[in-house]
C-alpha cells in the first residue's frame, strides 16, 4: 500500500462513476434550487404595471436590469458607441479570450499567482465595470437619470447644472476644425500611448521571450481590447473630474 | 412466506417482455450497471460514464452550468403553460396577463417561476462564465466551447429581453424601448447612427425597424418578439446547447494533468 500511494495516480484511478457520484450531486442541487425557486415564486410576485401606453413615458425609463450597465455607459458615451460598438467589442473580447491567453498554467484548476494579470483583467472588466455599473443603474439612478441615494426621494424636478463642455473647448480651441483635429489627436494619442505603455508593461512583467511566443496578432488584438476597456474609466474620470462632454467632435460622430 | 410472495411478484414484473423492452439492465450496484445507467439513458448520456474525481466537487464547478440548464428547462416548462393562455396581440396580451394571474389555476405561480428562473438563468450563466474563467477551463482543447458558451450567454440575454415585452405593460414596453433604442444608433445601420445619411436608412427602414417590425414599438413588435422568444431563440439556443454539452463530453471535464 505504501508503495502504491507514492506513485502518481493514473487517469484511470482518478475517475469515479458518473452514476451515482455526479448524478446524485446534480439531483440534490437541482432539488434544492427548485425548492428555493418555488418558495420564492410563491412569496414574491412578478411585477405587472398598468397597460402599455406609448404616450406616457415613465421617468426614469430603465432597460431590464442586465442591460443597465450599457444604459449607464450612455451617460459617458453616445448611443452608437456605448450601445453598439462597446457591447460588440465585449462579446468579441470574451470570445477571443481562449485564443489570446497562451498561458498554459491553470488549465482546469484554481490558481491565482501564475494567472494574476489574466484574472485581474477579467475581474476588472466583469465585476468592477459591468456589475458595478448595473448596481449604479439599478439602485442609484432616478428621474432624468440623475444620481440619487437609495434612501433619497426621487425628485423629478431635481436641478442639475449642465456644465459639461467638450475637451477641445476646455483646452482653448474655438475654431471648429482645430477642435476636431485636437480631439482626433487626443483620441489617437490615447490609443498609441496606451498601446506602447501596454507593450512596455507586458515586456517588463512577462519578458521578451513571452512576447515572441505571443506574436504580433495576439498582441494587437489584446492591446486594442484592453485599451478600449480602459477608455471607459478614462472617460468617466474626465467627465466626473473636469465635466468633459466629448473629446472628439465631428459632423458624423462624437466620442 | 410473505417474502416469497414479494419475490414472485418482483420476478413477474421485472422478467417479462414489456419490462425488458424498456429497461435494458438491472439496478444492482455493479460497475457494469453503473456505466449502463449513464450510457443506456439518452438524458444521462450527456455525461461521460466516468468523470475525474475533482470534477464532481461542488467547489470546483459551483454547479452553475448545470443550474443554468435547469433554469432553461424550468422556463421551457412554465413557458409552455403560459403559452396556452397568452395571445401575442396588443388588444388581448395585457388582459390575458390579468386572466392568467387571477383566473388560471397556478397561473400566477407559473408566471412567477418563469420570470424568476429567467433572471436566475442570467445570474447563473454569468457565474458559470466566471467559474470557467477562474479554472482556466477554456484553455486548449476547449477554446471553441468557450466561444459557444459566449454565444449562449448572449442568447440568454436576448431570450430574457424578448420575453420582457410580452406582458405588454408600462414596464415592458419602456424597458424594451430603452433597450432597443441602441439599434437606431448603430453606425450605418440605424437612422440616428453615424454615417446613416450615406446609407440612406430612415426611421421606418433601419436596424431598429427590422427588430420592431416597424418604425415604433407596437402590435407588430409584440408578435415579432413573441416568435423570437418562444421559437426562434430557444431553437438556436437548443442547438448550441447540444454542441456545448457534446463538446464537454468529448473533451472531458477540465482538470489538472496527472
Amino acid at each position: 500500500m505504501a508503495e502504491q500511494s507514492k506513485q502518481r495516480p493514473t487517469v484511470a484511478d482518478d475517475k469515479v462513476h458518473t452514476w451515482p457520484h455526479l448524478v446524485r450531486m446534480e439531483f440534490l442541487v437541482a432539488l434544492f434550487v427548485m425548492v428555493v425557486l418555488i418558495l420564492w415564486s410563491i412569496v414574491i410576485d412578478a411585477p405587472l404595471e398598468e397597460p402599455a401606453n406609448p404616450t406616457r413615458t415613465p421617468n426614469p425609463s430603465k432597460a431590464p436590469w442586465y442591460f443597465l450597465g450599457l444604459q449607464e455607459m450612455l451617460v459617458y458615451f453616445d448611443p452608437w458607441h456605448a450601445g453598439v460598438v462597446l457591447p460588440t467589442l465585449i462579446i468579441i473580447g470574451l470570445m477571443v479570450i481562449p485564443f489570446i491567453d497562451i498561458n498554459p498554467e491553470g488549465n482546469g484548476y484554481y490558481c491565482f499567482k501564475p494567472r494574476k494579470y489574466e484574472i485581474l483583467t477579467f475581474v476588472f472588466g466583469f465585476h468592477v465595470l459591468w456589475v458595478s455599473m448595473i448596481i449604479i443603474g439599478t439602485f442609484f439612478r432616478g428621474p432624468g437619470w440623475n444620481l440619487f441615494w437609495p434612501w433619497q426621494h426621487w425628485d423629478p424636478h431635481k436641478v442639475v447644472a449642465l456644465t459639461n463642455v467638450d475637451l477641445p473647448y476646455l483646452l482653448g480651441f474655438r475654431d471648429y476644425w482645430w477642435s476636431a483635429a485636437c480631439g482626433a489627436v487626443v483620441v489617437g494619442g490615447y490609443f498609441v500611448v496606451s498601446t506602447v505603455a501596454f507593450y512596455l508593461c507586458v515586456l517588463r512583467i512577462k519578458g521578451k521571450e513571452f512576447l515572441e511566443r505571443w506574436g504580433l496578432v495576439r498582441f494587437v488584438i489584446t492591446a486594442m481590447l484592453f485599451v478600449t476597456m480602459l477608455s471607459l474609466p478614462a472617460k468617466m474620470f474626465l467627465r466626473l473630474a473636469f465635466n468633459v462632454k466629448y473629446i472628439l467632435v465631428t459632423p458624423w460622430f462624437n466620442i | 412466506m410473505n417474502l416469497k410472495f414479494l419475490e414472485d411478484l418482483k420476478r413477474d414484473i421485472v422478467e417479462n417482455q414489456v419490462w425488458k423492452a424498456i429497461f435494458r439492465h438491472g439496478y444492482e450496484d455493479t460497475p457494469r450497471n453503473r456505466v449502463l445507467m449513464v450510457t443506456a439513458n439518452v438524458f444521462l448520456h450527456l455525461h461521460p460514464a466516468k468523470v475525474r474525481r475533482h470534477g464532481v466537487r461542488m467547489r470546483f464547478t459551483w454547479c452553475m452550468g448545470g443550474l443554468t440548464f435547469l433554469m432553461f428547462l424550468v422556463t421551457v416548462v412554465t413557458g409552455i403553460y403560459l403559452m396556452f393562455y397568452y395571445r401575442p396581440v396588443a388588444e388581448y396580451a395585457y388582459a390575458d396577463m390579468k386572466y392568467l394571474e387571477f383566473d388560471m389555476p397556478f397561473g400566477m405561480l407559473m408566471r412567477n417561476m418563469h420570470r424568476w428562473s429567467a433572471h436566475a438563468m442570467v445570474v447563473f450563466v454569468w457565474l458559470h462564465m466566471f467559474r470557467v474563467f477562474l479554472t482556466g477551463s477554456y484553455k486548449p482543447p476547449r477554446e471553441f466551447n468557450w466561444v459557444v458558451g459566449v454565444l449562449l450567454l448572449v442568447l440568454t440575454l436576448l431570450l430574457s429581453f424578448t420575453g420582457y415585452l410580452l406582458p405588454w405593460d408600462q414596464l415592458s414596453i419602456w424597458a424594451v424601448t430603452v433597450g432597443s433604442n441602441m439599434a437606431r444608433a448603430s453606425p450605418m445601420l440605424g437612422h440616428e447612427g453615424p454615417f446613416a445619411e450615406f446609407v440612406g436608412v430612415n426611421p421606418v427602414y433601419d436596424a431598429r425597424a427590422f427588430l420592431f417590425g416597424g418604425g415604433e414599438i407596437g402590435p407588430h413588435t409584440l408578435l415579432r418578439f413573441y416568435i423570437l422568444h418562444c421559437i426562434f431563440i430557444p431553437m438556436i439556443a437548443s442547438i448550441l446547447m447540444a454542441v456545448h454539452f457534446w463538446r464537454i463530453r468529448r473533451d472531458g471535464f477540465s482538470g489538472p494533468s496527472l
